[in-house]
């Protein structure tokens, strides 16, 4: 079984645009952060980040190899372990950013959701698969609720709402590729309508003013729509070519805040102007488009779910973090796949990517 | 392996092509809005990058020091630094505070009661914690600029005036500029500057305030200066030099030290004001900053008017100084005969009606013609001049010798007075004149009111033969206007004598003589009319006397005239002229002192350097041997000292 695969059925295309993607991430951290005096802990970012992506790809490399149906044969396991991390994050992890998320591992901390979000991905993928359909039963969709919103619960006792929330593309793209039917859609978007108002008063004040901010930006240019505000003005004023690398005057003066990593595109955006973003945004387009072509090719559903469970992660993420560059989404804590510095997210997309890898290698076998 | 191998259930091919174009169309979507703002509205979010990044730091001007005729320095500024918090950052705000407080010596929950009143301004302008730096807090905000970038030092000129209340009317004082100051200014003036609101600083406002400077500098997230685009250097205002003579300002606020009143001494040649004060005022040094409300209202409330300029504002009777005009118009009318006379038995019976004289119960002044009637300011003769002269005749005269209106001089505020007339009356109370009212008004009573400079200026005037120079305060003063209502030789000679007389012939100001100088003048006693009082004027008495002296020297051309005001201080005599006398004493001084050439201008006699106390002393201490008190001599030995006027 194992020696139909071979190298050259890589995604040498993928490996490429990701690539070039982190390439982009390096150059504007560099721009972003070479201000910074020596004894920063922000200084040198980019090298570091060049690190996480040399990891990184060693860790897609390694998952490749490792046939995804075996994988997919130790989900129960793995979702225990999951859950059994989670919960020991929240009992001996590390405090950042006023979450209980990190753990720390050889000297860096690492955030534990990130790799069950992996976890998750395969986790349902097997579930939908198992259900063999295409009209998905309500009782179905229920487990489907409750493997989710187990772990879900775990990250947002951390709290790390911004986290939770992304594990919902998962379920939400296996249920629409299981044939969620569109009754039962209404009957979603009706209740999540309804429980708005009650989600409301569970909401963190500093939540609530993002979105206040976000509904009516100019009333807050000081508080949280001073950062949307700040990234526009980086972006607009970039015009069609940029300011160049590292003279972007928002990104240099610190305007755009945290530049290096969440807010990193509009840094980008100042400095190469409307043709780098088009570039950039081509080529996540291109990244996307590439993952679903290979979850078209898959071999079987089980395979379809893995790429397509990636893709729906990387594509909210992406969408999410590019559309607050431009005030079309309230400002979340949410990083740009690839670019942003953070070990833990670039470790977490290769290790996706490397199960994607995998699913695309073993389409001919037999 | 398990059942996922060989899963042959088909793929949902029609799911995934969606997807694909659900990631087309969202990328397209992002990439318009993009599109929007990086082409569309570029312009707009350059200028706002623009305006993000760089920072217009004003270099507030110095004013121009305000200088004495001898250039002297009155007012000047000091250098004096605001300590700002820059409040963007949050949490370095509330790291800092404690370090910042410790710094600065205020106690954390003060600066943290600031912050929280300051909510409402927006978070990227600074609040002002402490509004004078002392050298301790520069030295530490300077050594820990990077460390805690919280504070900013702004340098501000803040005017230094002579304590005391020193000249403290006719110089004025700043303030912020008021919203319909700024609008009047047609741009000139912004929010937050500052300008002259009473006094000399308003009246020459435009040639003090200079023009700010400007610094364009390129700043960080956090406000650091990280590059320097342009500068351009304030332009400090222009220095006024004053008509002042500050020796005789001592003098003057020496001797109404602890009164109520006013002093204008003036040169009648020139229009010079070379003393002027007005008492009680208050330190406009409490202004320079910013007045607390309570005290400003306190200001306002005070029953002795601290803030009004009695020199120009206070609109009083004359009382018997007015008979100089009264002289005057008789001889200049010819109506009556200059040897005119009448026997004063104490009193004198008018339209029915008994008139007394000041000596009324102490028997009269007998047979009196003009010279002796203004030596012993005998009210019965020129009651009889009243009467023949008739109000408007009075009236014409007043108004030609300078009163009944502004005399013009360069200070905002300067009230008109009032000299009354047939018309007047018709006008103002639509009645009838009654005969009765012009026997008030010879003596200086009844509706006439006139200001102490206005009474300076015209004394001087028809001293020096009917020439009226506008008083002015601007040492470099052009276009002085002058008026002139020629007087006869002869009448100038007559009134000038009797004003000599007054003085020098046991007349009732005998006790101010001074030796070796023609000091001239005239003495009054008036009751206090106020706006509403004017109606009761001449029945009622329920003020003590005010005192009126004006005196000049020498006797013809003099060189300086001084008119003193002392409210309630009963006779003129007694009260006003010792004061006047005392001024033109140090003025003849000074003049032979200089023409011995043994007169060096002090110029350090107000020493900059000196804590406002120390000023405080030395204005004190200065004019103590011309104190009144130790040069008052008794007024007994005088003829008429009981009785006069």
């Amino acid at each position: 079984m194992r020696e139909g695969i071979r190298f050259r059925d890589f995604d040498w295309a993928l490996l490429l645009i990701v690539l070039a993607i982190c390439g982009l991430g390096i150059v504007e951290i560099y721009s972003a952060t070479r201000a910074m005096p020596p004894g920063s802990n922000l200084a040198g970012l980019h090298w570091q980040q060049l690190w996480w992506v040399l990891i990184g790809i060693a860790c897609m490399l390694a998952l490749s190899r490792l046939d995804y149906h075996a994988v997919l044969d130790q989900a129960p396991l793995l979702y225990l372990l999951g859950l059994a991390g989670l919960a020991m994050v929240l009992l001996i992890g590390e405090s950042k950013f006023g979450s209980r998320s990190w753990i720390k591992v050889s000297g860096h901390t690492l955030q534990v959701s990130e790799l069950v979000k992996l976890i998750i991905i395969v986790v349902l993928a097997r579930f939908f698969s198992e259900v063999r359909t295409d009209r998905l039963s309500l009782l179905d969709l229920g487990k489907a609720g409750v493997l989710t919103g187990l772990p879900v619960g775990l990250i947002l006792l951390q709290p790390d709402f911004g986290t939770a929330v992304m594990f919902l593309p998962i379920a939400a793209m296996g249920a629409f590729l299981a044939g969620i039917q569109w009754k039962h859609v209404v009957a979603f978007v009706l209740i999540a309508a309804l429980l708005i108002p009650v989600g409301w008063y569970f909401l963190k004040p500093y939540q609530k003013e993002r979105i206040n901010t976000f509904l009516r930006p100019e009333e807050n240019l000081r508080g949280a729509g001073y950062q949307t505000q700040q990234a526009k003005i980086a972006v607009g004023s970039g015009g069609v070519w940029g300011k160049g690398i590292g003279k972007g005057t928002q990104n240099q003066g610190g305007f755009i805040p945290v530049r290096w990593s969440d807010f990193i595109l509009a840094a980008l955006a100042e400095e190469t102007g409307f043709a780098g973003v088009l570039v950039t945004l081509l080529l996540y387009a291109g990244l996307l488009l590439r993952l679903v072509q290979n979850a078209q090719w898959a071999k079987d559903r089980s395979g379809m779910y893995i790429v397509m469970g990636v893709a729906a992660v990387l594509g909210v993420h992406i969408f999410v973090n590019v559309g607050m560059m431009i005030g079309y989404v309230p400002v979340t804590g949410i990083p740009l796949p690839l670019m942003s510095y953070g070990g833990s997210s670039t470790l977490f997309v290769f290790m996706a990517l490397g199960m994607v890898m995998n699913v695309r290698m073993r389409r001919f076998v037999n | 392996m398990s059942q996922w191998i060989g899963n042959d259930q088909k793929l949902p091919q029609g799911r995934l092509t969606f997807a694909q174009w659900a990631i087309v169309g969202i990328t397209a979507f992002l990439l318009l809005g993009f599109w929007k703002l990086q082409i569309n509205d570029s312009k707009h979010y350059g200028q706002l990058a623009e305006r993000n990044r760089i920072r217009s730091i004003p270099i507030i001007a110095p004013r121009g020091q305000i200088l004495d005729r001898e250039k002297r320095v009155i007012v000047d500024n000091y250098p004096s630094f605001s300590v700002l918090l820059l409040r963007e950052d949050p949490k370095l705000l509330a790291e800092g505070l404690p370090q910042v407080a410790e710094g600065l010596g205020i106690p954390l929950e003060e600066i943290q009661q600031q912050i929280e009143a300051s909510k409402i301004i927006p978070k990227f302008q600074p609040i002002q914690i402490k509004p004078e730096a002392s050298q301790a807090d520069i030295a530490f905000i300077e050594s820990h600029r990077a460390d805690l970038p919280l504070l900013e030092l702004l340098m501000v000129h803040r005017r230094r005036y002579p304590s005391d209340g020193f000249l403290a009317h006719a110089i004025g004082y700043v303030g912020e500029v008021s919203e319909k100051q700024i609008e009047a200014s047609g741009g000139k003036l912004r929010p937050g500057d500052f300008v002259g609101k009473s006094g000399l600083e308003r009246q020459y406002n435009e040639m003090l305030m200079g023009t700010d400077g400007m610094r364009r500098v390129v700043v960080n997230s956090v406000g650091k200066e990280l590059e320097r685009l342009e500068h351009v250097e304030a332009q400090p205002g222009q220095r006024i030099q004053l008509t002042i003579d500050y020796d005789l300002q001592v003098v003057a606020e020496a001797a109404m030290a602890g009164q109520k009143g006013a002093v204008v001494a003036l040169d009648p040649r020139t229009g010079d004001v070379l003393a002027m004060v007005s008492r009680p005022a208050p330190d406009p040094n409490a202004f320079a900053v910013r007045i607390p409300v309570e005290q400003w209202k306190q200001l306002n409330e005070d029953p002795d008017r601290p803030l009004l300029d009695r020199a120009i504002q206070a609109q009083l009777a004359p009382g018997s100084v007015f008979k100089i005009v009264m002289s005057t118009a008789m001889l200049e009318s010819k109506a009556i005969p200059e040897n005119f006379s009448v026997f004063c038995p104490g009193y004198g019976i008018f339209y029915g009606r008994m008139f007394k004289c000041h000596v009324f119960g102490k028997g009269g002044h007998g047979q009196v013609e003009l010279h002796k009637g203004v030596v012993q300011s005998c009210d019965v003769f020129f009651y009889n001049v009243g009467m023949r002269l008739g109000i408007d005749r009075i009236s014409y005269y007043a108004y030609q010798l300078g009163l009944g209106r502004r005399t013009g001089i360069d200070l905002p505020g300067e009230m008109e007075g009032l000299v009354p007339s047939e018309e007047w009356k018709q006008r103002v109370f639509n009645q009838k004149w009654y005969p009765g009212e012009t026997i008030s008004v010879a003596v200086g009573q009844g509706a006439t009111i006139v200001t102490p400079l206005q009474l300076a200026r015209t004394i001087g005037g028809i001293a020096l033969g009917g020439v009226f120079k506008q008083p002015h305060l601007l040492y470099d003063s052009k276009n002085v206007k002058e008026e002139t209502f020629p007087l006869t030789e002869h009448t100038t000679e007559m009134v000038t004598q009797a004003m000599f007389g007054v003085v020098n012939e046991g007349g009732t100001a005998s006790a101010s003589r001074l030796q070796g100088i023609e000091f001239c003048g005239k003495t009054g006693t008036a009751q206090l009319i106020s706006g509403e009082g004017l109606k009761k004027a001449g029945s009622q008495r329920q003020f003590k006397d005010n005192a009126w002296f004006v005196g000049y020297a020498p006797r013809r051309n003099p060189e300086i005239v001084v008119a003193v005001l002392v409210e309630h201080g009963l006779h003129g005599s007694t009260a006003a002229a010792p004061v006047a006398r005392d001024i033109i004493k140090a003025y003849y001084d000074k003049k032979s002192a200089r023409d011995k050439q043994q007169y060096t201008v002090e110029y350090k006699r107000y020493e900059l350097s000196d804590s406002p106390d120390l000023a405080l002393a030395k204005t004190a201490a200065a004019p103590a041997e011309v104190s009144p008190k130790t040069t008052l001599p008794a007024p007994q030995h005088s003829k008429g000292a009981s009785a006069q006027r």
